[in-house]
């Protein structure tokens, strides 16, 4: 054993070391506090600037509006408009739309590759598979956005016959990809670390490998399985550069998963570079920002939050 | 060595200050763009002194760039509005618009597409939605799936106007960042319709288009539009911070002389008639 010597107490320097620390960790805080703030403030002109409200207040972003007299009044995304139509409707749609396929694509395929790799991979397939798996998180979105709107939008329109190329369906599964890797490593995590003994005592009962990794290992991970879901869902959500390239980018209300979708997040990335500063229109773009903002937010909270309890779960049971 | 060391520290800022004096940004229109960097290629072998730095981001971005004074030069496929010129004068800018080439806004077809002509009329009933079958203008019974801009580009705005009539464009219109992408969008979709510069098309086919129905269907082309025959052209400007003076004078004058509007007509926009071009140039 080799003998470990701590230098002679310096009370300034550790108490100089700790602060240091410790403005490092708060800084990360005060950055998003203050990012919250300035979205949030360039967007208040919805609420408080009695022009911009008329235009576009609250109500006019949720429900639908009789536009031109005589028409049927409808939700509609149309912010260059003789008549802007800032209905959030439709964006509202297409975000959910994108995020939902991703995650129907993407999480039997994270949480089953998660299960096999936890539970009955041989280490070196583990090693191999886990850096692979992880290696799309790596992956930039501009070039997953690049490949959908190239490839995957064309194998997708012949295989299954669609009138739109690029659509709902094309930028889900794209988006799929990136929201993989996010609920394989947090599900992943999850059953690795249900308690060896845990394990012990079902094969001593004589439960096969499968018993007991489906009846056991399995719903003891769920919550943590649960929070890779919901963390993946934030990512869906807020990704742009993929959902800009694959979905068409149309404002549709539509039930169709084959149907163009334009979401939040590719609303901003595609009009907030030329918007007119401080116009209607750039605060209705900031508003969308801060409710994006607020929406990951609580979704990345919530899955934090689960993970939070299951290692309290877990940590308890080995007591 | 420490002498070597003061000289390239001078000259390093020497060069420095150089730079600064003579360089031009040119800011804007993703239309411009491709011109705007042949010019200042061409521009730079005969006037090594001179650094032309040119970038797209759009009409709007360049004219936000004029009105911040981030740009000498902005690009333009469009008229200011009103409400930029009200912000220019807000912080003392006072736009100068010279016109320094024309371009046609063409419309792509797929090339397997069986129509060739089109009118105005059934442009406009095309992508506001009230026609939405291709047989409806003599085509296959298929659906037309529309791709466009997005509504920051100049091209969205000027066929809004030119050819919808300030109406809304239909909420089924796909919009894509850049014609490069709108026209590779309908050369792999049979039933698709694009708009973009003339410049552009590859893969894809023109439609011939018609103002009324008394008149002939009139193809894209540099000639159409220089003569004014072809019914969806436009004019694309420079804006500058007053009238411009000096090395930009000296370019732009350049741009607009025989020379600089041949080398527009060598990479496919539409130069300028002669006499216009002359009209043009600052004295």
């Amino acid at each position: 054993m080799k003998e470990i010597k701590f230098k002679p107490k310096s009370k300034l320097k550790e108490f100089l070391g700790e602060k240091f620390i410790a403005v490092n960790a708060f800084a990360a805080l005060i950055g998003i506090l203050l990012i919250f703030t300035f979205i949030f403030k360039e967007a208040l002109p919805i609420f408080t600037d009695s022009e911009t409200r008329e235009e576009a207040g609250v109500d006019k972003m949720v429900f639908k509006q009789e536009y031109y007299e005589g028409r049927p009044s409808k939700w509609s995304w149309q912010p260059n408009s003789e008549v802007p139509k800032y209905s959030l409707f439709p964006l509202f749609i297409g975000s959910l739309k994108a995020a939902l396929i991703a995650m129907l694509f993407a999480v039997p395929l994270g949480v089953g590759a998660a299960i096999y790799s936890s539970e009955f991979a041989s280490r070196r397939m583990r090693e191999l598979i886990k850096p692979v798996i992880e290696l799309l998180a790596a992956l930039p979105s501009v070039v997953l956005g690049f490949f959908a709107l190239i490839v995957l939008a064309t194998f997708i329109q012949n295989l299954l016959g669609l009138t739109f190329r690029l659509n709902a369906l094309n930028a889900g599964i794209a988006l799929g990809l990136a929201v993989i890797p996010i609920v394989f490593t947090v599900a992943e995590d999850a059953m690795t670390s249900v308690p060896q003994s845990l394990r012990d005592a079902a094969i001593a009962l004589g439960a096969s490998p499968w018993q007991v990794s489906v009846s056991m290992v399995f719903p003891a991970a769920l919550p943590g399985i649960a929070a890779g879901v919901v963390l993946g869902f934030g990512r869906a959500i807020g990704e742009t550069m993929i959902v800009l390239m694959a979905s068409g980018n149309a404002a549709i209300i539509s039930a169709s998963l084959t149907d163009s979708v334009r979401t939040f997040s590719a609303t901003i990335a595609a009009e907030l570079a030329e918007v007119v500063f401080g116009s209607t229109h750039y605060s209705v773009l900031f508003f969308i920002g801060t409710l994006l903002f607020v929406l990951t937010f609580v979704i990345n909270l919530t899955g934090d939050m689960v993970l939070h309890k299951l290692k309290e779960r877990l940590q308890g049971k080995l007591r | 060595m420490k002498r070597i060391f003061i000289i390239a520290l001078a000259m390093t800022l020497l060069i420095g200050v150089v730079v600064a004096r003579n360089t031009i940004t040119v800011k804007g229109s993703d239309t411009l763009v491709r011109l705007g960097q042949r010019w200042a290629e061409e521009y730079m072998k005969t006037h090594p002194e001179i650094v032309i730095q040119v970038s797209g981001g759009g009409s709007g971005t360049g004219i936000a760039a004029l009105i911040n004074g981030g740009t000498d030069i902005c690009q333009a496929s469009r008229e200011m509005k009103d409400k930029e010129y009200e912000q220019a004068a807000e912080v003392g800018v006072e736009p100068f618009r010279i016109s320094v080439a024309l371009d046609g806004i063409a419309v792509f077809l797929n090339e397997e597409n069986p129509v060739d002509v089109l009118s105005t009329a059934q442009l406009k009933g095309i992508y506001t939605g009230a026609i939405t079958n291709w047989k409806e203008v003599g085509g296959a019974d298929d659906k037309i799936i529309l791709y466009g801009r997005e509504n920051n580009s100049g091209t969205y705005a000027f066929f809004k106007e030119h050819v919808l009539d300030k109406e809304d464009y239909s909420d089924y219109t796909q919009t894509l960042p850049g014609t490069a992408a709108v026209v590779n969008a309908v050369s792999k979709d049979k039933n698709g319709i694009g708009y973009g510069g003339i410049a552009w098309a590859k893969g894809v086919k023109y439609a011939a288009v018609k103002k009324n129905d008394t008149t002939e269907a009139v193809l894209p082309t540099v000639e159409t539009v220089s003569d004014g025959s072809y019914p969806i052209a436009r004019e694309l400007y420079w804006f500058f911070n007053g009238k411009p003076e000096g090395k930009l004078k000296a370019l732009v004058n350049w741009a607009l002389s025989a020379e600089g509007q041949k080398l527009a007509e060598e990479i496919d926009y539409v130069p300028l008639l002669d006499k216009q071009a002359k009209a043009n140039m600052v004295d």
